[in-house]
């Protein structure tokens, strides 16, 4: 909303709509009102082939209701990338519109939109891009690993799910609709107070993060609960897959960090809405509290982001050099000691905000050990790579770009560690190199590496190679030269989420990182033709083994994709590269003996409860108190409905059982005899 | 409940109400836990109330005392925690919950004292000629 929204709503108006006018719709704007086409446009035609092709009754049967595990990992990895894109467009604004303000040039966003720009792009990488491609690889995998059937609570996750989703949809719903935050991806006070953000921005950012904080929260406690109680017989705590015991932590540190960043986002909205001044400049208030705060949520954060994924490449580096992993005991160590340091060095993120010498190098000393169990781990991963036979297919191709590229972000990590160089570099682009050089190396580069993996366990075939690596190319390089050149300029002191410049000389390190950002553009747009090629060439790509890549972990066992129930017998495990083990052990599969299996039931509760809290969080952004109060109380009428539904399992009769291994035993007789 | 147990089980609904290791309490340990919280909750209110000790200090010093051990009688008589239940695994929790909360309380403390001490002294124009 610009300078010219003065109309404000006025009696009954003011009741309904609360501060919602049409002002609030930003048809003046004409990249919104561009951007708005085309998605209403791409929407009304999605939404027109559902119809057409009957694909409703299908969708929520089979997905939007599901509580298998596999089906809700596919939707956060579909909802993850989703987001990628919307985020990512947010970022090629952003390289367009610094490499063109030079010379006078306003570049072509207007501050109040660039402003937004770096705030969604932040909060939408993060939030809607890392946080479900990492759940929602941890629900696919962690199950299928240890041998499982399904979570600990199926319905649980579903309705995580949807909280996820319904936080996604309300910071979309801010580009139409009112206005995103204008405060840095954080938000920090005094700025997203109301007296300095008195719009609906912050709002938005708020019940967007507190919407999704729950679900993120409950799917924590989820896997936390699954990996603790449901492993395969023999499974000891040492015994498990090193994906399994990475992604323990991170829902560990989830459990224990995501209520501080609720804690933090309610006081905030208590400055807001109730006009308390914890967060305030005066009557006591203190800023400062809420920066220390949300970074010890934050800090934790980047760890279980990066953690599930240090996982991955344990897992792709030892199953493509044909080796158990090297020094798995010290793999599992270095995971938890970064576990419990990772709530040890939350001040480095504000060490010139005016702490004393004695704080600063307690936390830059605690910053800097935390590099070693990261550099014991490239270690073990490199002796894994030793003397084994190396087969380079696209997951190990990403390995490698990502043990190249994320030393480089540990090294500049390391110096901005150094209290002293964190005061000259502090809050320019040599910091926003670092942390994209660790999340892109790592987080990003690991996902594709994850997807390129695991996508024919998931669905049946293998990805395509050819646009794998125009994906892998434009990705790697992309980065690279989007990337190098914000440190050069952090370096000079160029600081961050500046829109215009006055020195020419700096224009070509921008231009250089613009064409970085098209490079990584063609790798995204890589990776969507993989997609599709490979749906197309499915047929020549099919998987019937069940274990592509001759695998070491319990996965490789089932057939691809895995029946609904994963496993006709559960596994006993002598071994923690169990599937290997078995292989290895001459194991067959057993052919009869099947029993019916005892399943949960699909259930609609979890998308209705989101619909309710997503229109809840509207309506408090709004001002619609009537909304929210509705709203409120049918959450939690619906939640105490469901708790009176008795119907919430069933078995899978015995035919389908015999069928299911049946047809596998025959294609897997076909595999042997061709 | 081992894992063992549970998986051999799968992870069905219809096996409430079996035996899983856990310690359920008693008629007579839920007493004594309501009674304990009751004399821990009331003894501070007597002393707010009547200030019965002179020095404020001291009796929000006492105050969180009582508060914390009222925490723990809560997880051993309501939550029925204790060192062996789940193998262990609430034990491993709580030990990690405390280390959290721990470094978390503390270190904003440390943090926060420091930042306040090192603020620039607020210039006082009242009492300026």
């Amino acid at each position: 909303m610009s300078d010219t929204a003065v109309v404000a709503n006025t009696g009954l108006a003011k009741f309904i709509f609360g501060r919602l006018t049409l002002e609030s719709f930003p048809y003046h704007e004409p990249i919104l009102v561009a951007t708005f086409a085309m998605v209403a446009l791409g929407g009304i035609v999605l939404l027109a082939a559902l119809t057409y092709f009957k694909l409703w009754g299908y969708l929520w049967k089979e997905w939007f209701t599901s509580v298998d595990h596999k089906k809700i990992g596919i939707m956060y990895m579909v909802l993850g990338i989703v987001m990628l894109l919307r985020g990512f467009a947010d970022a090629i604004m952003m390289r367009a519109q610094q490499a063109m303000a030079f010379n006078g040039s306003d570049g072509f966003l207007p501050a109040h939109h660039y402003d937004q720009v770096f705030t969604a792009h932040g909060v939408i990488m993060i939030f809607f891009v890392a946080m479900p491609l990492v759940t929602g690889l941890m629900n696919y995998i962690v199950p299928l690993q240890i041998g499982a059937r399904d979570v600990s609570f199926p319905f649980l996750n579903n309705f995580s799910f949807w909280m996820t989703t319904g936080g996604a949809i309300l910071v979309m719903m801010s580009l139409f609709v009112g206005e995103f935050a204008k405060t840095g991806w954080l938000a920090y006070p005094p700025l997203s107070n109301l007296g300095y953000s008195p719009d609906v921005g912050v709002d938005y950012y708020i019940w967007a993060l507190q919407v999704a904080g729950v679900g993120t929260t409950l799917s924590g406690i989820n896997l936390i609960a699954t990996i603790v109680k449901m492993r395969a017989p023999g499974m000891t705590m040492m015994k498990m897959p090193i994906f399994t015991w990475t992604s323990l932590c991170t829902n560990v540190l989830i459990v224990a960090s995501f209520p501080i960043l609720t804690a933090v986002l309610a006081l905030l909205s208590l400055d807001r809405y109730v006009g308390t001044n914890f967060f305030t400049n005066d009557l006591g208030g203190n800023p400062m509290m809420y920066v220390n705060l949300i970074w010890i949520w934050g800090h934790p954060e980047v760890y279980i982001l990066i953690l599930p994924l240090f996982g991955v490449f344990s897992e792709v580096t030892s199953t493509f050099s044909g080796k158990k992993l090297f020094g798995y005991t010290s793999m599992v160590y270095a995971t938890l000691v970064i576990t419990i340091l990772s709530y040890l060095v939350w001040l480095h993120h504000f060490f010139t905000m005016g702490s004393g010498a004695s704080v600063n190098s307690f936390f830059g000393i605690t910053t800097m050990i935390i590099s070693i169990p990261t550099g014991a781990k490239i270690f073990n991963w490199l002796f894994t790579m030793y003397r084994g036979r190396i087969r380079f297919e696209l997951p190990m191709m990403w390995t490698i770009a990502f043990m190249l590229t994320f030393v480089i972000g540990g090294m500049t990590g390391v110096l901005l560690a150094v209290p002293p160089a964190d005061f000259v570099l502090h809050n320019s682009l040599f910091l926003i190199a670092h942390f994209h050089n660790v999340i892109i190396g790592g987080v990003v580069f690991g996902i594709f590496a994850a997807i390129n993996f695991w996508f024919p366990k998931a669905f049946g075939f293998k990805l395509d190679q050819f646009w794998g690596k125009v994906s892998f190319w434009g990705w790697v390089l992309g980065f690279y030269f989007a990337f190098m050149p914000l440190y050069v300029l952090g370096l000079m002191g160029v600081t961050r989420r500046l829109r215009t410049f006055d020195d020419p000389s700096l224009q070509i390190w921008f231009v250089i990182a613009a064409f970085g950002a098209v490079l990584i553009a063609i790798g995204i747009g890589a990776f969507l033709v993989q997609i599709a090629v490979s749906i197309w060439n499915r047929e020549k790509l099919r998987d019937t083994t069940g274990d592509p890549w001759n695998g070491r972990t319990l996965e490789w066992a089932t057939s691809s994709p895995p029946p609904d129930y994963n496993f006709a017998f559960t596994p006993v495990i002598h071994d923690n590269d169990s599937w290997w083990d078995m292989k290895r052990r001459g194991y067959t599969r057993p052919l009869e003996g099947f029993r019916p299996i005892h399943m949960p039931k699909n259930t609609g509760t979890g998308v209705i409860l989101s619909i309710l809290a997503t229109a809840m969080g509207f309506a408090l952004i709004w001002y619609m108190w009537w909304l929210a109060a509705l709203s409120f109380v049918a959450i939690v009428g619906v939640a105490i409905f469901h708790t009176f539904n008795y119907n919430r399992d069933f078995h899978i009769p015995l035919e389908d059982v015999i069928r299911t291994e049946g047809e596998r035993t025959k294609l897997l007789a076909v595999q042997a005899a061709s | 409940m081992s894992a063992d147990a549970h998986a051999a089980h799968g992870h069905g609904h219809d096996d409430h109400g079996h035996d899983d290791g856990r310690d359920h309490g008693s008629f007579k340990s839920y007493m004594t836990g309501f009674v304990l919280s009751v004399i821990l909750t009331a003894i501070p209110f007597w002393l707010v109330m009547t200030g019965a000790i002179e020095n404020k200090n001291w009796t929000i010093a006492i105050v969180v005392a009582f508060a914390v051990v009222q925490i723990v009688v809560h997880m051993v008589y309501f939550l029925h925690m204790n060192t062996t239940s789940d193998a262990g695994w609430t034990m491993m929790a709580l030990i990690f919950t405390i280390i959290i909360v721990v470094i978390a309380l503390s270190g904003s403390l440390w943090v926060m004292y420091h930042l306040n001490v090192n603020m620039m002294p607020v210039h006082d124009m009242r009492n300026m000629p």
